[in-house]
């Protein structure tokens, strides 16, 4: 049995050319396909747009349609352009693309005067949520802040963000410094805030392989789940439980910086209301609360705003986007930070590949081997990135494992590095240090690390 | 010496007696090509240069015949143009990091980002008299806050000169008087909208003319030592082919029937850009190009170098383009009526159809030269 298996070991490796040191991490053939079959070799602006790689046909047509109702810009109604209007009344932004730019990760304001678009801010004050909203809205502003409205009606206000510097040290004496943001809302359009409100940032994340986290098996995330520990590894995963629109009932949540939401069509439903303020199947009312007097009397764009082909075409679009290619598999400082990611149990959290199952719907990211590094479970992050407002199962101190395909080329599609759900890192050793809670661990053998061994580590990620 | 004449006269023989060429190398091929793509570029530079003296002969002296000069030198210009998108995809010069391709040719447009429209006669950046028209202010509001924020390039001059498309039978209809002060708002900082976008047009062009250069510290320099030269030249025909002029030109036009998707739609131009595009990848494969001059450029082709490996993948790829210009040029102006009625929806189908089908044909080329894995996402 040994024997046949160090064969096997060794003919994979003479196939993918990779001499064998003692010691050495190598190179798995195909690790460089993150998306399996789907995943296209891209590098550049265009390298998070590509449809699937083994999409065909009418379907490359459907994806086609779909990326145009991505990047429209709706126009508030009424308007000559009956398929588009609709935009609000309140807003954050007028198109998908407006904040998943190039279908990449948006960014925080680079100049501080300057209002957020891709960064959203979720509100909720401390109750008991229905089954089907997972969070208590605001009563006056619900359960998104939108600092944009169309003509004759006010926006919700403005978001200042004010940031900290943190300073610190790795072992080896090299300083690094950290920013800690703070959210404020000020301008008030409807007066004040309930005095226990809740707010939590999000940037929007890249819209890449969502088809393919679909389609993994619902066992395989549930069985690295140890809520209590039971394993004193110090990792406590635990899924969130949200509520499906689509199917009518209560899901495991997947997407989303807190799992809140179970199937790519709910949360593109839910991001055309609560963004852009289009109506839909879904979500058919406007989200004006009634002390709103002037978004509720706006004008539509019509029942629904979005019509249901359409709204199918943009949720078809976002499930089939490929995952890229890793670059520099082979480089021995990745595999070293390969290594290492194993080493420092990054890949506790982080788990690196997956075999997908049968998806309704999507073929195409069907028995794939993929590799988004993420258990998409929820984990406890420390005080640090603790945004304190539960969603769902999730309370304030935790955050799903984000899906790290695609972070090495965010410079590339955005022409930016931040990280993290608002953004805050400006790097990925930045990122790293923000880890904390179940993950202090790791990110100490971080700051413990050689500079060398932290340069591999990132070398690695970037490789991603 | 005997021997000498004898083997001579043989080689002679040989010579004369052999029908077949000697195949072109592949460095002769990307540099013919590179040839090509200069003077392509060029012809598009004198256009825009010819549109940019009938914008400022209009703004100096707005008239209903002054706009329909800058109109028909907007179309001419156009016809290069078309040809030269079949130079993208491969992050050459117009679309690497910096490339201007955003600025020259992004659509569709929001109109209200640019100036009013029904139902708005506040909209857009000429009727904000607090944001400045300079070059530099209007190319960092292009696609800022939504790829469809588009602020410069052809489709905004475009919307300047013809004005929103409300009519199935024909082209926007915008009247000159929008550019004289007192006949409507904002006319001053129209005109200058106008002449501001139309000169950094001519710069982006200038750009890109210098980049092909010979003789240069410049790409060209470079691509004509690129071993994946020919790669990229086939890139850029087959992607332009399947995924940009076959889907999201025509079928997302197809699907969606709305006007908005057509490309060039305030002139109700797009079925020229259509038959450009579809010639621009023809170009590519038999190394010719009619210059506006009538000139003809012609040299070492992909088609002979794929021809020397597998003729039949040549052949019917050369058949297949042929077959899809004819298809192309049976789409009837205006384009957005073509989609809206059965039978031009069948024209645009089959043009559809046929450039798939000519995608295909391209990675079979590709395979017979060595390029087993050519990515027209088609």
């Amino acid at each position: 049995m040994k024997m046949r298996r160090l064969g096997w070991l060794l003919a994979g490796l003479s196939l993918s050319g990779i001499g064998v040191a003692a010691g050495q991490w190598l190179a798995t053939p195909g690790e460089e396909l993150s998306g399996g079959e789907t995943t296209v070799h891209e590098v550049g602006q265009n390298a998070f747009s590509l449809p699937f790689a083994n999409l065909r046909g009418e379907r490359r047509t459907d994806f086609a349609v779909g990326n145009s109702f991505f990047k429209k810009n709706w126009v508030q109604a009424p308007a000559s352009t009956t398929a588009r209007d609709g935009l609000g009344p309140h807003f954050i932004a007028r198109s998908c693309s407006a904040c998943h730019a190039l279908d990449g990760r948006g960014a925080p304001p680079v100049d501080l005067g300057e209002q957020p678009m891709a960064l959203l801010i979720r509100l909720s004050i401390p109750g008991t949520p229905s089954k089907q909203a997972g969070v208590v809205p605001e009563p006056t502003y619900g359960d998104q802040f939108n600092n944009d409205a169309v003509d004759g009606v006010k926006p919700e206000g403005k978001v200042a963000i004010h940031y900290q510097e943190i300073s610190g040290q790795f072992a080896d004496g090299e300083r690094y410094a950290l920013r800690k943001p703070t959210y404020q809302l000020t301008e008030l359009g409807y007066g004040s805030l309930h005095p226990d409100t809740m707010l939590s940032p999000r940037i929007a994340p890249q819209v890449i392989g969502l088809g393919l986290l679909e389609a993994i098996v619902e066992k395989d995330i549930l069985k690295k789940a140890d809520p209590d520990d039971r394993d004193s590894d110090g990792i406590s995963g635990r899924p969130n439980w949200v509520w499906d629109a689509p199917s009518q009932k209560t899901v495991l949540g997947r997407f989303g910086w807190k799992a809140n939401t179970g199937s790519v069509a709910h949360q593109t439903a839910g991001a055309f209301l609560g963004d852009i303020g289009i109506t839909n199947k879904w979500n058919p009312q406007e989200a004006c609360t009634a002390k709103q007097d002037d978004c509720v009397a706006a004008p539509s764009g019509g029942k629904p705003e979005i019509s249901d082909d359409l709204l199918r075409k943009v949720v078809f679009y976002s499930q089939t986007l490929a995952p890229p290619a890793r670059r520099d598999v082979t480089s021995p400082q990745v595999l070293r930070g390969k290594q290492l990611f194993n080493e420092m149990k990054c890949a506790t959290c982080h788990t690196p590949s997956y075999r997908t199952g049968a998806l309704k719907g999507l073929p195409e990211a069907a028995f794939q081997t993929i590799h988004p590094y993420t258990d998409l479970l929820l984990h406890d992050m420390g005080e640090g990135l603790a945004d304190g407002r539960p969603d769902f199962q999730a309370s304030g101190r935790e955050w799903k494992t984000p899906p790290l395909w695609g972070i090495g080329l965010f410079s590339d599609v955005n022409g930016h590095t931040f990280y993290l759900h608002d953004g805050r890192a400006r790097n990925l050793s930045e990122a790293i240090l923000w880890h904390g809670g179940e993950a202090e661990a790791a990110k100490q053998r971080f700051v413990q690390a050689k500079k060398a061994e932290r340069d591999a580590l990132l070398a690695f990620l970037n490789s991603l | 010496m005997l021997l000498k004449k004898l083997s001579l006269a043989v080689a002679t023989a040989l010579v004369f007696a052999s029908p077949v060429f000697a195949a072109p190398s592949a460095a002769q091929v990307s540099q013919h090509y590179a040839n090509l793509v200069e003077a392509n570029y060029q012809d598009v530079l004198t256009r825009v240069k010819a549109l940019q003296t009938a914008v400022d002969t209009f703004v100096a002296a707005p008239s209903a015949e002054g706009l329909e000069q800058a109109k028909q030198a907007w179309l001419a210009a156009r016809e290069p143009y078309g040809q030269t998108e079949a130079f993208r995809f491969y992050a050459g010069p117009i679309d690497d990091a910096k490339g201007p391709e955003g600025q020259i040719n992004a659509w569709p447009l929001d109109e209200s980002y640019i100036d009013y429209v029904k139902g708005n006669s506040k909209a857009g950046i000429i009727n904000k008299p607090n944001v400045a028209i300079t070059k530099q202010k209007l190319a960092s509001l292009n696609e800022k806050g939504g790829e469809e924020n588009v602020s410069t390039g052809f489709h905004a001059i475009e919307f300047l000169l013809w004005g929103q498309d409300f009519n199935k039978e024909g082209p926007g209809n915008r009247s000159y008087t929008d550019f004289v002060d007192g006949q409507a708002p904002n006319a001053d900082r129209r005109r200058t909208y106008l002449k501001t976008v139309t000169e950094l047009l001519v710069d982006d062009v200038q750009y890109l003319v210098e980049a092909w250069q010979p003789n240069a510290k410049n790409y060209r320099a470079r691509f004509e030592k690129d071993p994946q030269a020919v790669r990229k030249m086939l890139v850029g025909m087959g992607v332009l082919s399947r995924a940009e002029l076959a889907g999201e030109r025509m079928e997302v036009a197809l699907a969606s029937r709305d006007q908005e998707d057509e490309h060039s739609c305030f002139s109700d131009n797009t079925h020229r850009d259509i038959v450009t595009n579809a010639e621009g990848i023809r170009n590519v494969w038999l190394g010719q190009y009619k210059r506006i001059d009538g000139t003809d450029i012609k040299g070492p082709s992909l088609q002979e170098l794929v021809q020397a490996s597998n003729p039949q993948a040549a052949e019917k790829l050369s058949r297949d383009l042929e077959a899809t210009l004819a298809a192309v040029n049976a789409i009837q102006a205006p384009f957005d009526r073509e989609i809206a009625e059965t039978e031009g929806r069948r024209r645009v189908q089959k043009a559809v159809q046929l450039l798939r089908k000519q995608s295909d044909s391209m990675v079979e080329a590709a395979k017979a030269i060595g390029i087993q894995r050519l990515n027209v996402k088609g």
